[in-house]
């Protein structure tokens, strides 16, 4: 496809980033409001696939070089880590715990949930999927 | 967390370090970074002895999975000190003779050492675990490291044929064994291995009981290689000769036995056990030294050893099981025999891991195995020449070596079947002892003809590969050290009788014992002129007189058939399975989407339908919630979209309408207030557009005869049906709610427990983070199955390689 499409392009520049931002705030915002790993996850793939059709290949490969196939396995082994810390503390498998925190620039009361760790987990997870998958049917030349 | 925990954990913990290791120092032979860990288990191990040898057990808990009674439960007694201390400390030494054994520079040593510690950690876990789920685990790992281990020349084929086939027997073992476990959960209510054995008289009489005993049993016999399961045992000899050493005859083959041992309180008793037990470990002895005798690879004759001398220490644990059977008055009766079992799994640790270590220094000097072509490295190899007499003595079992002490007391066992009254032993008992001898023979001949054709006779340089010359010292040490533990137990029995034995006999015949009272055992060396005397007397007699003979009658062997050998039967078994399964495949795999479309959407209209119409459920016309103007367009563009798929010509269009479709569906999840749903259905649609998009790309042109009469019709009666099916139980399932809906219990508990107040999130990732964190993984299989598809595809055709 050799199309030479500027206005998508330009407009992909500046998107792409206004989707990475709205997929981090999924991420965060998933635990007492719409969203979460999964959905933060196939936006953030969402917004690399725009990056992949609008450029080509190598140059989404030179901006963002990431092998998806390591961050699959980091994203399992987060998920998997956080089920045997808490053994750690002689709790059950998985077992998630929450406090509430004074921290500065969050303001006072701020929430910790260890869910959210298992969540990045499985946002890293869906990320590196979606794009191994992706990018494996997209670069096959045969 | 607790000293216990960590003892299982360390080498499976210390596997994540050996890649960074081998990184960081590219030089080092990996095995000296591996080498502290078994020996600081070992130390830590040793620590405990006194407190296990006074009859505490130590014990840690912790909860895994509570709600189906699985707990990461250890307990540390005197049966599992003596297996933990084998492991440990086996494991140690073969660490040292592989850092010697395997060539830093043609070896991949990281991938090696990864699996004995994954190995040595799920030994450790078997022979530690109370929960039966736990030890199932572990024991299944014990048979993925070993598979790995014996494969680990991957060049070669025998190897990979000898890991599969230990694979395939053991794990198939390990399934029924499983299956056994969870019939005893169905009797006794627990998991728990000690809990079991406190509800043992309960569940004596229940008809589960006996199912469960045979399953338990499989799983023991096919891992201890029992006939007819033992043939996995010598093609697993293309294993390195450490792990020979280590695997095959110091601690894997022996989880069976543990697992007897471990298993006795809940079964013995029973006529089926102790007749299954006894019987197949009889005729293992017999039949493994009997196929001993005819090997000339050197590491054969003792694989066929080791098979014969795990059939010896079953048969004892079969004949101690007769000890619950008797009260107090003659309870010490049978416990002979099971004092001789633990003592000779101890002795066949040290002699057997001593010669296998021994064969691995002569293959690795002389490059081969064969004692055909050996012969004559006595005053080439003094120091080898010195190990391997004392490991085949002790083997042949002849004094002063321990192997001695085991065997007079393995004689004691046999004999006292014929005193025992009871599962028709009045009659059949006399075999016990005649088989026994018979076996001792062959024993006592391939154990003589191993040190013999090897160090002794001519010397054949112009048949060895290499040069001999003397091994070097870090592969001398470590059977050096067994040798001598060999040397120093045949004269000092009693330095381990009270600290290691008698724990470990207390361990398998509790119910014997009062409260705080423990077997008392006393092992002499000079037991005065016994019929086991003279038993080994006329074993040495007879033996010698067939060692002297033996060129005359060897080929003896050569005139059993040879087509009706257990192999030839797996081999067949293994074929047929092959292309039975390959036919049942092609028959349905026809390589097109289109046709397994269909497949699965008949067998949705079969089913469903068919239960539909077997239970003809009423459909609920009324009481739904009115449709706004705007949810009608909607619903007709919805309609519209999906009926574009259809008639659409290109299959660009197709795709977009598809999307489409998608669209329409999360708006409604949007008016249906299911934020989540609608943000999850829109980027899903979005991310799978592309990816359609990507696919298409590489397919080429609709063809032409997808749009003749016959293609499309079946395609609309199939889109009908199934069309008609969904709406039918959309419609009966509003008429239908036989229990309340738990949505309620996870709102009301959502922001109280889980801290979240979006109960979608907080079920995915805390509620039910289970099925998440499996869904990933499931995900992540996909994935990397896709990518090995399209990137390690095997050039053209693939039927073109078979």
């Amino acid at each position: 496809m050799n199309i030479n499409d500027v206005i998508l392009r330009t407009a992909t520049k500046v998107i792409t980033f206004i989707i990475l931002a709205f997929s981090l705030y999924l991420f965060f915002a998933g635990h007492n409001n719409p969203g979460g790993g999964f959905i933060g996850g196939l936006v953030t793939a969402s917004a690399l696939v725009l990056m992949y059709l609008a450029f080509d290949l190598e140059s989404m490969k030179k901006a963002i070089p990431v092998n998806y196939i390591t961050m699959t396995a980091v994203g399992l082994l987060i998920a998997v880590a956080t089920g045997l810390g808490s053994f750690l503390f002689g709790a059950p498998f998985l077992s998630h715990t929450f406090d509430y925190f004074d921290l500065p620039l969050f303001g006072e009361k701020t929430e910790l949930a260890t869910a959210v760790l298992f969540d990045l987990g499985v946002y890293l997870t869906v990320v590196g999927i979606t794009m191994t998958i992706i990018l494996a049917i997209g670069e096959d030349q045969s | 967390m607790s000293w216990l925990h960590l003892i299982v954990l360390a080498p499976f913990l210390a596997t994540v370090f050996i890649p960074v290791i081998h990184k960081a120092f590219p030089k080092l032979h990996i095995g000296w970074a591996v080498l502290p860990l078994p020996i600081a288990l070992l130390i830590s191990l040793l620590s405990q002895i006194g407190k296990v040898s006074s009859h505490v057990s130590v014990e840690a808990s912790m909860p895994w999975i509570p709600s189906y009674g699985i707990y990461f439960d250890v307990y540390l007694d005197g049966l599992s000190m003596l297996f933990a201390l084998l492991i440990t400390g086996i494991g140690t030494l073969v660490v040292l003779y592989s850092i010697y054994y395997l060539d830093k520079h043609k070896e991949r040593l990281q991938a090696f050492y990864v699996y004995l510690l994954l190995f040595m950690g799920a030994m450790l876990g078997v022979v530690l675990s109370d929960n039966l789920m736990l030890l199932y685990m572990f024991w299944e790992t014990t048979s993925l490291a070993s598979f790995l281990l014996i494969a680990y020349w991957t060049q070669r084929e025998k190897s990979r044929y000898g890991a599969q086939k230990s694979m395939l027997i053991t794990v198939f073992g390990g399934m029924a064994m499983f299956a056994g476990f969870i019939l005893l959960y169905v009797m006794g209510g627990t998991f728990s291995i000690r809990g079991l054995v406190e509800q043992a008289p309960h569940i004596a009489g229940d008809p589960l009981f006996i199912p469960a005993l045979v399953l338990v049993l499989l799983g023991a016999f096919t891992k201890s290689a029992q006939f007819p399961f033992h043939i996995w045992l010598p093609d697993a000899m293309e294993a390195p000769t450490p792990v020979s050493a280590y695997l095959h005859s110091a601690t894997m083959v022996k989880a069976g036995l543990y697992l007897v041992a471990r298993m006795t309180p809940i079964f013995a008793g029973q006529a089926e056990w102790f007749w299954l037990v006894a019987g197949f470990g009889l005729f293992t002895l017999l039949w493994g030294s009997f196929s001993a005798v005819k090997q000339t690879d050197l590491k054969s004759i003792l694989a066929f050893s080791t098979v014969s001398q795990l059939g010896l220490i079953m048969s004892l644990l079969g004949v101690g099981s007769l000890a619950v059977l008797y009260d107090a008055a003659d309870e010490r009766l049978f416990y002979a025999a099971v004092l001789a079992a633990v003592f000779h799994l101890f002795n066949h640790a040290t002699f057997k891991g001593a010669l296998f270590m021994v064969a691995g220094i002569v293959d690795h000097e002389t490059g081969t195995r064969d004692i055909r072509k050996l012969g004559g490295l006595m005053s080439l190899m003094p120091i080898t020449f010195t190990i391997a007499v004392v490991g085949g003595l002790s083997m042949a079992g002849l004094p002063p070596f321990n192997g001695f002490l085991s065997k007079e007391m393995f004689f004691t066992g046999m004999l006292k079947v014929l005193e025992a009254d009871v599962f028709a032993l009045e009659t059949w008992g006399i075999l016990f002892p005649i088989i026994a001898v018979v076996a001792s023979v062959f024993t006592f001949v391939y154990s003589l003809m191993l040190v013999m054709r090897t160090f002794l006779g001519k010397l054949q340089p112009e048949k060895l590969e290499k040069k001999p010359h003397e091994a070097p010292i870090g592969m001398l040490i470590p059977p050096i050290v067994l040798a001598s533990l060999v040397l120093l137990v045949g004269f000092y029995p009693n330095l381990i009788a009270h600290s290691l034995l008698e724990p470990a006999v207390s361990a398998i015949l509790p119910n014997l014992l009062a409260p705080g009272d423990h077997f008392e055992t006393h092992i002499s060396f000079w037991h005065g002129w016994t019929a086991e005397l003279f038993m080994t007397m006329g074993v040495v007699a007879v033996g010698l007189l067939l060692v002297l003979t033996l060129r005359r009658w060897v080929s003896l062997y050569d005139h059993l058939p040879q087509r009706l050998t257990l192999n030839r039967l797996y081999d067949g078994m293994l074929l047929g399975l092959q292309r039975g399964s390959s036919k049942g495949t092609e028959a349905y795999m026809s390589g097109s989407l289109r046709t397994y479309l269909i497949y699965i959407f008949l067998f949705f209209i079969l089913v469903i339908g068919g239960s539909l119409a077997f239970i003809q459920p009423t459909l609920q016309a009324s009481g739904y919630a009115p449709l706004a103007a705007y949810e009608w367009l909607l619903g007709l563009i919805l309609a519209g979209a999906a009926a574009a798929i259809v008639l659409v010509s290109s299959r660009m269009s197709a795709i977009l309408a598809a999307g489409a479709v998608g669209y329409m569906v999360s708006l409604y999840f949007v008016i249906l207030r299911a934020p989540d749903l609608a943000l999850t259905q829109l980027v899903v649609e979005t991310v799978s557009v592309a990816l359609f998009l990507l696919c298409f790309y590489h397919l080429p042109k609709l063809r032409r005869d997808m749009n003749r009469v016959r293609f499309q019709s079946v395609n609309f009666l199939i889109a009908i049906g199934v069309g008609a099916i969904i709406t039918i139980l959309t419609l009966a399932v509003q008429g239908v709610r036989p229990f309340d809906s738990i949505s309620d219990y996870f709102i009301a508990n959502a922001h109280d427990e889980a801290g979240g107040d979006n109960v979608v999130n907080v079920i995915l990732v805390d509620f039910r983070g289970f099925d998440t964190m499996l869904e990933i993984l499931v995900l992540g299989i996909a994935a990397i199955g896709i990518y090995a598809l399209i990137k390690l595809r095997l050039g053209g055709d693939y039927r073109e390689h078979q």
